[in-house]
């Protein structure tokens, strides 16, 4: 790689970077701008009625919303902790 | 029938004040009676960019208050008979506007008036809500800039949810993008986003394309919109925009660099 071809790549990844870098960004808050308000509080009081029966750590719940143009989904996925190992 | 046009971004200083002189000028040139309206409360600057600073006897917070009418808040501007300005209030009480003061006020201007223009100030804030709550149209003044363009779909989000055309189920506001600040030069050597770059993540009706000029300082230091400065590149391209949103075809004429004698005489195309 010449020493031109080395600034001329630096220079084109710096836009190129900001982009990629947005598009993630803005696709994420997309999605998180048309949930519910309730999901944080579903959330919390799913975990602690779960954590009745299994201890399991607060990041192995999650709740995913959905919406397309006929159905909203709630999609609720909950990460049991490994019985073969004691803990 | 009478449109609200909001100017508005989320971000700071990327150019509403600029853009909101520079179409209602351009509306009200092309025959249009139009208002422009400072929703920028505690930090009044349209005035200054309109150069009518010194001719400010009552406000918007005036008129709402019932301490002024409408006819006297209302300032004509000295280039164009079919342009008046409505001057934000300097108060530092942020609850100075309401939300049926502001409605009522727009109700009556829209009487009498074919567009009405307002400048946001930025944020997302009480202001900034107003500003849009009641809007027809939308223009997002974008600098290709990643926190810009972030905030600027935020605002997206804010529009087609929060505003009086959402909250009653009518049809959304349409909401058309202006990318100012733009160079060419630095987009060609990979440092700022280029106009696909940002409507691939926005994709909005572009309306223009405004380019880094220092015709703008130009003009706020003259307190006359950069539309008014016909030679200049950033005012030809306020004047496209102006074209475009009231239906003309115009090609965009600011997007690729300039070419300099070099490029006219050797260069392709
Ligand atoms: N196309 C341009 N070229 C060069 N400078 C510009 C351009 N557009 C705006 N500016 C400059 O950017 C600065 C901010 O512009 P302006 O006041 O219009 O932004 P704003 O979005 O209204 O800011 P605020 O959020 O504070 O209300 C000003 O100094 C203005 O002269
Ligand atoms: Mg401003």
């Amino acid at each position: 790689m010449s020493l031109l071809d080395y600034f001329r790549t630096s220079k084109t990844s710096s836009a190129s970077l900001a982009k990629e870098r947005l598009q993630i960004l803005v696709a994420h808050e997309r999605t998180s701008r048309n949930q519910p308000s309730y999901l944080p509080q579903l959330q919390k009081e799913l975990l602690e009625v779960i954590r009745k029966y299994v201890s399991i750590d607060q990041d192995a719940i999650s709740v995913n919303f959905e919406q397309d143009d006929n159905q909203e989904t709630l999609e609720l996925n909950i990460v049991l902790p490994d019985t073969n190992k004691k803990s | 029938m009478a449109r609200i046009i909001v100017v508005t971004s989320g971000k700071g200083g990327v150019g509403k004040t600029t853009t909101s002189a520079a179409i209602a000028m351009g509306l009200a040139k092309r025959g249009h009676k139009t208002a422009v309206i400072d929703f920028d409360v505690g930090l009044r600057n349209l005035d200054l960019i309109m150069g009518c600073e010194r001719r400010v006897v009552y406000d918007f917070v005036n008129v709402i208050n019932g301490e002024a009418t409408l006819n006297q808040a209302l300032i004509r501007d000295k280039n164009c008979n079919q342009l008046y300005i409505l001057p934000a209030s300097q108060t530092r009480d942020k609850d100075a506007l309401s939300q049926e003061g502001v409605g009522r006020i727009l109700d009556e201007l829209k009487k009498d008036f074919k567009y009405i223009v307002c400048d946001s100030p930025a944020g997302i804030e009480r202001g900034a809500f107003l500003a849009m709550y009641y809007a027809d149209d939308a223009f997002i003044v974008t600098n290709p800039e990643v926190s810009s363009v972030r905030d600027s779909d935020r605002m997206l989000g804010i529009l087609s949810s929060k505003s009086r055309r959402a909250e009653h189920n009518e049809e959304p506001i349409k909401e058309y993008l202006l990318l100012t600040r733009y160079s060419p030069e630095r987009v060609k050597l990979g440092e700022m986003l280029s106009v696909d770059d940002v409507q691939e993540i926005l994709s909005l009706h572009l309306l223009g394309v405004i380019p880094e000029s220092k015709s703008v300082l130009n003009a706020s230091n003259s307190g006359t919109p950069v539309i008014l400065d016909e030679k200049s590149d950033a005012g030809q391209a306020y004047a496209d925009v102006i074209a475009r949103y009231l239906g003309e075809d115009r090609p965009h004429r600011f997007i690729d660099e300039k070419k300099g004698l070099f490029g006219k005489l050797f260069g392709s195309k």
